[in-house]
This record gives structure tokens, C-alpha cells and sequence, in this order.
């Protein structure tokens, strides 16, 4: 069985081929991560994987499913959740509301039920409030569960966003630079994290990211990309002394 | 200061915050109940703030909690306004049924428009509204087998299941109660998945497009149900004005409604209500105002003599019966509100309970908007 695959992946926006030919395959349960220089097109796969763009040419395909013309907002129902670069809260909600949210591909009452808030509907909402709770707890998020997310910081925002993509409760989390921004301290917490998402959650990452010392940490695989295209997959270690992966960052 | 203690989720769910709270709004309810009897001869008045605010509550659902601004929502009232009066007194079906009807009417004409408009967004989906509105008034005009046209068309007061509520007391009591159940209604949907879609997408598309949100769908949902509420606003609106014709539901009235929960406070169903009588009652100051202002403002100059005096009169008096002036006052208010309070009367509402319930520790930076630069790079 396929987990995830990308098969030649091409898109062109206008001239520019920002990704050009990209072939990986995801195993379940493993971390696998994808580095590059800026422009590299890391952002731009998530983007196709999450169906933003479409892609000009290549395959997308999740649990022997081609997805490549899923419709965008089906991705998530499919068990993928992803997290963004410049965080995408919504801001002028609380943290509880965000998660709540995430909860939304696993919404089973009607319209007609919510407009009379129906009993089932109570219970329906009591479950995904424990469902939340649950994530809560994992993140240790207690203390922020009712701020508005324009009064957090930073680092607290990365984690809320994380949080709302795990109570999706995706087969895989598409994680976008998970440690830009944050503190060595927040940082060294975000690698205890996405080992706990794959060792006790059972949820495979993907992810994209510059910080080496959190990618040597958790990933099993490491794919890198130069100017779009891949030039070298294998252990963090193998990549980083690959010499075109030295060569794409420090030139020569 | 108080703090609820929350033993329960179920305690999240419900429509009011704690005990005391829900007591508050009891309150309120009496002393809604008890108006007819303190201040009867603004009964009329009244009934017009409890319609407005079911406006309020359709555009607040659309502009407040799912971001998409419409100019033309008047329309969405004359096509109830007009299947109501059509289908109770040209049909002879009952009064109720007409109600529906112009809810359902008005909601599928929305779902018509919103199918092709919601594919824009921001500023082009208001202009498409507004061209909507336009060539909804025109239907009204030309359509006469059905509007009566430019001739109009007379209603009669409504009877409900043979009961009459023909009284203002009693369409004062029908108008509260509809307002009543459309809150009812429109916070049950907030407090549930379709509520917390709408406000995603508000607050970022893209994001809600990756936890699973269909935009589209629970675009045209938003624009449907606010075209409902409109409708059975437009109802309940046929009566109160007594008489139809197509220049009521111009543009200038789409504008009025936007004013409403603009200076009400975008994203909150109390900025619904609080812009409703606001709007609904400031025509009633101003013309209380005009016959006060020029004796009360040239008393002071009474030590200058009898002729000073009347002079100030009346330069006063022909100032405040200028026939432009009302709509001067809206929009002077307006630019004031968005410069001064963006938040609208419930952002100001909110921080006078924050300073009395903190009192004496309220500091000003509280509500002070803070820059962000993390949004720069925003996708599409």
C-alpha cells in the first residue's frame, strides 16, 4: 500500500518552474522532512499537497488514492491537516473556538438541527469539546484555552495552530516550518512535541524546515531541493554531507 | 470583579454566560414587556427598532461573522415585503404562510445571486450586490400584476390565525417577538459548526479551506440564511409602513442597514440590536431636536436683547429645517464611529463593563490594537 506519494511533481507560475519533477514517497508513521534555500519550492509542495495550487503536471496520491483533483477543502476530510509558514489563526477567536474548529470535518449535525440546538447537537458539541480537551492537555495549552489568539505571542500561536491541525485527527500532518520564529527553547519543545504526534498520537509528519538541529532531531528521512528539484534524500546526517546539499547552501 | 466557576462543559454551551447574566436578560424582557405601558406614544417607533433589528441580524451574520459586505440587502426586504402582502392578500393563504414564503423566496433569490457573486470577493461581491439591488427595484417597478408598481400597493394589518394585530400594542408585542426568536436562532447557529465555519472563513479563508470548510457552500449558506431573516423582516416591515412602493427599498435604505451594524459593532449580535435602535430611533431625536434647538440655543443671548435673540432663532431655525440634514447626521456619524470607535456602541459598551468590573485598574492600552507583521506573506 501507498501512504503518500508525490509523483513528478511540476508547477509553473508563469516562466518560473518552482517545482520541477519532485518524486517522494511518505511511509506511515515515519517523520519525513524536506530542506532547501529559500526559493527551493518546499512551501509550494505543501501548497499543492493541500491543493492550493494545482499542479501542471504529476501525481498526488494518499492511502492508494489519487488526489491530485480533490477539491481543496476535501483534503482535510481525507486525513491530511497542515499548519502554515505565517501562521492562518483566526485571530478574533479564542483558542478553544480555533480548536473547535478543526473539529469541523468531523461534524455530523444539520443545519436544521443547529438552528434549534437540538439535544443531539448539545451532545454532538459536548464531544468535540472533549475531543479539544484532549489536544489541550497533550499541548499543555490550559492556561490560553479562552484568549483571544490576537493576545498570545508568538511561540503560543505556533503551538495553538499544531493544536488545531491535530484535532482534525489527520492520517498526516503537513507541518510548515514549525520552528520559524521561535526561541531555542520553544524550538527544543517543538522537537519533544512532534515526537510525541508520531510516537504516541501514531500521526506520520511531514514537514518543511530550515532549523538543522530540530531536523537531525526528529526526522527519519530528509529529502533536500535546490531551485525546485530534488538533489539528495536519506538520513539527515547523509543529506546534510551530501556535497550537492553543501554545495546548493554555501555555493561553490 | 466576577469569575464564573465552570464545573461542566455543558456550561460552555449555554446562550448565557452564568446565573446572573441570564438574569440580566430577564430583566431586559420585562422591561421590554412593560414599554407599551411607560412610553405608548412611541409604540410605532419601537415595533420599527425590534424590525430593524432583525435587519441588523441578517447583515450581521453575513458582514460581521462571515466578512462578505452587501449594498444591497434592502432588496432582499422588498422581495419579502412584496411576497408577503402578494401571497396573504392576493392569494388569501394565511398570514403565517406568507411569513415563510417570503423567507424561503427571499433566501432562494439569494442562493440565485450568491452562486455566481460569492466566486468574488471583498469590494467586487458589495458592487455585484448593489447592481443586484438595482435590478431588483426595477423588477418592482415594471413587475405591476404583482408590486402594483410605481402606483404601489396599500397592506392591510395583520390577523394571525383570526386574531388581529392591528393595535400597535399588539404588532408592537409581534415584532418583539420575532426579533426574540431571530436571536434565539442566530446564537444557536453561532454556538454550533455552521457558526464557527462562517467566522473561519472571516477570519482567514485559507485556513479554513485546509481544516475542511467548503467556502463556497457555507458562503451561499450565510447569504441564504441573511436573505431569510431580511425576508421576514420585510414581512413584518410591509405592515409597519402600511403602504408599498419601489422607492422605498433604494439603495439609501441597503446603506442604512450597513450603517447599522457598522456603527452597532461589526461581530456581535448585541451590535445588531444596539445599531437598530440607534438608527431606528435617531430620525425621532432629530425632528424632537428641531423644534428645541433654536428656542433652547437662543436663550443664552437673551442679555444682548430681544432682537439678538430672534436673530439666532432664526438662523437656527432655517438651519435645522434644512431638508438635507438627516442623512448629513448619518454620515457624519458614521465617519465618526469608524475613526473614533471601530469597535462601534457595543465595542463602547464592553469597555465601560470592563472599567466598572475592574474599577479601579482599567488601563487604556487593553483594547489597543497591536501591529502584526506576521500576515505579510498571505497566500493568493
Amino acid at each position: 500500500m501507498t501512504f503518500f506519494k508525490a509523483d513528478g511533481l511540476v508547477i509553473n507560475f508563469g516562466g518560473i518552474r518552482a517545482v520541477d519533477g519532485v518524486t517522494f514517497e511518505v511511509d506511515a508513521g515515519e517523520v519525513f522532512t524536506i530542506i532547501g534555500p529559500n526559493g527551493a519550492g518546499k512551501t509550494t509542495i505543501f501548497n499543492l499537497i493541500s491543493r492550493i495550487y494545482d499542479p501542471s503536471a504529476g501525481r498526488l496520491t494518499f492511502c492508494d488514492e489519487d488526489i491530485t483533483q480533490v477539491p481543496p477543502h476535501e483534503i482535510a476530510h481525507r486525513g491530511i491537516a497542515r499548519t502554515f509558514q505565517n501562521i492562518e489563526l483566526f485571530e478574533h477567536a479564542t483558542v478553544l473556538q480555533n480548536l473547535l474548529l478543526g473539529r469541523h470535518t468531523h461534524r455530523r449535525s444539520r443545519f436544521v438541527e443547529e438552528l434549534v440546538f437540538l439535544p443531539r447537537v448539545r451532545a454532538l458539541e459536548l464531544a468535540h469539546r472533549e475531543a479539544a480537551e484532549k489536544v489541550i492537555d497533550f499541548l499543555d495549552l490550559q492556561p490560553y484555552r479562552d484568549s483571544l489568539i490576537v493576545n498570545l505571542p508568538y511561540g503560543v500561536r505556533k503551538v495553538v495552530e499544531m493544536a488545531r491541525a491535530l484535532c482534525t485527527e489527520p492520517k498526516l500532518l503537513l507541518l510548515d516550518e514549525p520552528s520559524s520564529g521561535l526561541s531555542v527553547e520553544e524550538t527544543e519543545g517543538m522537537a519533544f512535541w512532534i515526537q510525541d504526534i508520531r510516537n504516541l498520537l501514531g500521526i506520520t509528519v511531514l514537514m518543511v524546515e530550515h532549523d538543522m538541529s530540530l531536523v537531525s532531531a526528529v526526522s527519519d528521512r530528509v529529502l533536500a531541493l535546490n531551485y525546485g528539484r530534488p538533489i539528495a534524500v536519506g538520513t539527515a546526517r547523509e543529506v546534510q554531507e551530501h556535497p550537492e546539499v553543501v554545495k546548493a547552501y554555501l555555493g561553490g | 470583579m466576577r469569575f464564573v466557576f465552570k464545573t461542566s462543559y455543558a456550561q460552555d454551551l449555554g446562550l448565557f454566560r452564568d446565573p446572573v447574566q441570564r438574569n440580566w436578560y430577564a430583566g431586559l424582557f420585562l422591561a421590554a414587556l412593560g414599554l407599551p405601558l411607560l412610553v405608548p406614544a412611541y409604540l410605532p417607533d419601537l415595533s420599527l427598532v425590534f424590525i430593524y433589528g432583525l435587519c441588523g441580524l441578517s447583515l450581521m451574520v453575513l458582514a460581521g461573522y462571515t466578512g462578505l459586505v452587501s449594498l444591497g440587502h434592502a432588496a432582499f426586504l422588498g422581495i419579502g415585503a412584496y411576497t408577503h402582502v402578494y401571497v396573504v392578500q392576493d392569494l388569501g393563504l394565511p398570514w403565517i404562510l406568507g411569513l415563510v414564503l417570503a423567507a424561503l423566496l427571499s433566501a432562494a433569490v439569494s442562493m440565485l445571486v450568491g452562486v455566481p457573486a460569492l466566486r468574488m470577493t471583498g469590494v467586487y461581491l458589495t458592487i455585484a450586490t448593489l447592481a443586484f439591488a438595482l435590478i431588483i427595484q426595477e423588477v418592482f417597478t415594471q413587475w405591476d400584476r404583482v408590486t402594483g408598481g410605481l402606483k404601489g400597493k396599500p397592506v392591510d394589518k395583520p390577523v394571525i390565525f383570526g386574531i388581529s394585530f392591528a393595535k400597535d400594542t399588539a404588532f408592537f408585542f409581534l415584532c418583539l417577538a420575532f426579533l426574540i426568536l431571530g436571536l434565539w436562532l442566530t446564537s444557536n447557529l453561532l454556538r454550533s459548526p455552521t457558526g464557527r465555519a462562517w467566522v473561519s472563513i472571516r477570519d482567514s479563508e485559507i485556513a479554513a479551506q485546509s481544516m475542511g470548510v467548503n467556502l463556497a457552500a457555507y458562503k451561499t449558506l450565510a447569504f441564504a440564511y441573511s436573505a431569510g431573516l431580511m425576508g421576514v423582516a420585510g414581512a413584518l416591515f410591509s405592515h409597519k409602513i402600511g403602504f408599498l412602493a419601489p422607492d422605498i427599498f433604494s439603495v439609501l435604505l441597503s446603506i442604512q442597514f450597513l450603517l447599522m451594524v457598522v456603527v452597532g459593532g461589526l461581530g456581535s449580535l448585541h451590535g445588531a440590536v444596539f445599531g437598530a435602535v440607534f438608527v431606528a430611533m435617531l430620525p425621532v431625536g432629530i425632528s424632537q431636536a428641531r423644534d428645541a434647538v433654536p428656542a433652547l440655543f437662543s436663550q443664552p443671548f437673551a442679555v444682548l436683547g430681544k432682537p439678538v435673540v430672534n436673530a439666532v432663532f432664526l438662523v437656527l431655525d432655517r438651519f435645522v429645517k434644512q431638508p438635507g440634514l438627516e442623512p448629513g447626521i448619518f454620515g457624519l456619524i458614521l465617519v465618526l464611529v469608524i475613526l473614533f470607535e471601530p469597535l462601534g456602541i457595543y465595542g463602547r459598551w464592553a469597555k465601560l463593563k470592563l472599567y466598572f468590573s475592574i474599577f479601579p485598574l482599567y488601563k487604556r492600552a487593553t483594547f489597543r490594537r497591536q501591529r502584526a507583521y506576521m500576515r505579510s506573506e498571505r497566500l493568493r
